[in-house]
């Protein structure tokens, strides 16, 4: 015995087993630590983009004040800014994307949930999906090369028949040049479209068959299971889906710089050239030598970086909530 | 052993060569202005293959060429505004023209051939003022008389800065008391009327596919596009259409020596044959070069393109300097200096 502990190097006999196991300890320990690394750089770019943010946009915040976001002068010559016209573009264009985006959505999420032939339910489903996959600013070209010349053609008739109606009237007049506002949202609700039809069709699938069984049990149309069971059980995760549709009309910048016209005004014609945030940031960046007007320009980044944020973070919200929800029936 | 060495030796040599040709191939950087960009580009084409020294320049605006310049990231700095007297010694700056071309309206209308609708100044920024709103009003058919004008008016300008806009507002502003007051001059104004298209050929676009709506691109562009240009009065009230000849015209009557760092504005130039909106485009350098070696060869490609690149410039319906100027220019180079007062060309 006494031999093999003389031969044997004692600090090498003790420690091989336990220096195997400090080994791994200290890969589990850098393992850890380098994940965490990366997790927490996440964080910490999003902090420093925030205090970035305002940094930039101190000189507006403090010398105009809270009147930019309610003035729109907008005029680089005289160094006065107000942010109040890209906010309302911004806002109305999110606004029409979703009008239209949302019913089709809902009916693409129907379709392919209740009604559709299950040889086609990938095919169609993927089709939908890939729309998201098309590059923002071939929907701008395509917007201003095939859409903006159709609808120009059209918005005559639209302005002589729904123009004259009462209320609303006045939502479709402006110029006849397929450039405004309303080509804008009409783009956007293309790209929207398969944000929201896809995490609809997803939620829609997470209702139990059971309940839809027996509501058809009891001689339900597929409408009114559509409407009274899956619709009410789903309502956050489809609300979540549409916050999560409202955060990409917000922020979306090429497609609506080509066909939104790119002029200050408020107006409530929706053929009308207007701005949106996005696309004011776009167009002005490279130019902005003035420090009130890089400033604007910062200021409204962080209004539309709040906006996207605060609608992202509901979304996420309601969509866990579903998931919450789910668990605790099953 | 000695096979070791030689091929050390053989290993060593080889190395400095390649440390001495990555040395002789520098490479200058510069940024900032758009409208030049075709011409800067084709010159460093060329000047790379008569001398191997690369040129690369960004053309990301002239309000960034100029805060990249005065943060020393690029060699040089271009843009489209000149900057005064006051500006350039803020940064200890040298300017200097390097190309001069034309901004040139132009219009979308069915039976209306290029050429032939014929318009002033003031009516110009009557137009853009939002005051005159068809092509039927009386300011326009009286000058255009026997032309068939109706519709609306459709203004379309630039959505984002622009060294074009500038050269177009300012000569606005120098017809219009009205524009001048209202609006301004810059590179970005405040536009009373109309829709932004993003660049030349955003605004290109717009004018192609709206019936009745005018606009203002950069000479090449028109001409690419083959889109209707319009006639303009000069100061000397004479009818002229855009081309090398009537930029040249407005270029010839300058006095570069009028203004600190040559920065002449070329609108409204007399002549019987100057075209209204026409603009140089400017380089901006330090004038204390911490890498002289850098500002030579700055200066060396400037020297090349003023001299044997002019034919590119007329090739891309740029004008070229007149000699004259170019001798100016040479002059204005004696004040880039390395850090002890020498010059570096």
């Amino acid at each position: 015995m006494t031999g093999i502990t003389e031969t044997l190097p004692a600090p090498t006999a003790g420690t091989k087993p336990r220096g195997l196991a400090s080994k791994f300890a200290l890969q589990d320990a850098v393992f850890h630590r380098s994940t965490q690394f990366f997790a927490v750089l996440v964080l910490a770019t999003l902090a420093g983009i925030i205090a970035s943010l305002f940094v930039g946009s101190w000189l507006t915040l403090t010398q105009t004040g809270p009147k930019f976001f309610v003035t729109d002068v907008w005029d680089p010559v005289r160094s006065l800014f107000g942010g109040l016209a890209p906010l309302w573009g911004t806002l109305i264009t999110a606004t029409i994307a979703l009008l239209i985006g949302v019913p089709v959505s809902f009916g693409i999420a129907i379709f392919l949930t209740e009604m559709c032939p299950p040889v086609l339910k990938r095919p169609l489903g993927t089709a939908v999906e890939l729309l998201a996959a098309i590059p923002s600013i071939i929907y701008g070209m395509w917007g201003l090369f095939i859409l903006a010349p159709i609808l120009a053609e059209y918005q005559p008739a639209i302005s002589s028949s729904l123009g004259n109606l009462p209320l609303i009237g006045t939502l479709f007049q402006g110029p006849p040049m397929g450039i405004g506002v309303f080509t804008a949202g009409l783009i956007l609700s293309v790209m929207v479209i398969p944000f929201i039809a896809s995490v609809m069709r997803d939620v829609f699938e997470t209702t139990p068959p059971i309940l839809k069984e027996s509501a058809y049990g009891l001689g339900a149309t597929t409408w009114e299971v559509m409407w009274n069971v899956v619709l009410p059980y789903t309502k956050a995760g489809v609300v979540g889906g549409i916050m999560l549709g409202l955060g990409r009309a917000l922020g979306e910048t090429m497609a609506v710089t080509f066909v939104i016209g790119n002029a200050y005004n408020i107006s409530l014609k929706l053929f009308d050239p207007g701005n949106s945030i996005a696309s004011s940031l776009a167009n002005e960046f490279n130019e902005a030598a003035d420090p009130n007007h890089m400033s604007a320009l910062i200021t409204l980044g962080l209004l539309l970086f709040f906006l996207s944020f605060v609608v992202l973070s509901l979304s996420r919200w309601m969509l866990s909530s579903l998931s919450k929800k789910e668990g605790r029936r099953t | 052993m000695n096979a070791v060495k030689n091929s050390l030796a053989t290993l060593a040599t080889v190395l400095m060569a390649g440390m001495a040709v990555s040395a002789s191939a520098q490479s200058i950087t510069g940024a900032g202005a758009t409208f030049p960009f075709p011409l800067y580009a084709k010159w460093a084409d060329e000047y790379k293959k008569a001398t191997g020294v690369a040129m690369n320049y960004q053309s990301i605006g002239s309000g960034g060429g100029i805060k990249q310049i005065q943060s020393k990231t690029v060699d040089f700095g271009a843009s489209d505004m000149p900057l005064n007297a006051e500006a350039l010694a803020k940064d200890g700056l040298v300017q200097f023209p390097a190309t001069i071309g034309g901004v040139v309206p132009v219009t979308n209308m069915d039976g209306v051939q290029p050429g032939q609708l014929k318009l002033t100044g003031p009516v110009l920024a009557d137009i853009y003022l939002g005051k005159i709103k068809t092509w039927n009003d009386k300011a326009i058919t009286d000058l255009n008389p026997g032309v068939k004008l109706e519709g609306p008016i459709t203004v379309v300008r630039r959505s984002d800065g622009s060294g074009t806009t500038f050269i177009f507002v300012d000569y606005l502003a120098k017809v219009s008391p009205e524009w001048k007051s209202k609006v301004g001059v810059g590179t970005a104004v405040s536009w009373p009327e109309g829709v932004g298209g993003k660049g030349n050929e955003g605004v290109a676009q717009y004018v192609q596919r709206i019936k009745g709506s005018i606009g203002y691109v950069e000479f090449a562009y028109a001409k690419k596009n083959k889109l209707d240009y319009i006639q303009m009065r000069n100061k000397d009230g004479q009818f002229v259409k855009p081309d090398d000849e009537t930029f040249a015209a407005a270029a010839a009557g300058a006095d570069w020596k009028s203004v600190a760092g040559m920065g002449v504005i070329l609108t409204d130039q007399a002549g019987a044959k100057s075209w209204p909106m026409t603009g140089a485009s400017f380089i901006l350098m330090h004038a204390k070069q911490d890498k002289p070696q850098n500002g030579q060869q700055v200066l060396k490609f400037f020297d090349w393109a003023l001299k044997s690149g002019q034919k590119f410039a007329t090739e891309l319906d740029y004008v070229p300097l007149p000699p004259a100027t170019v001798s100016l220019i040479q002059a204005e180079w004696k004040k880039i200096t390395d850090s002890s007062g020498k010059a570096v060309f």
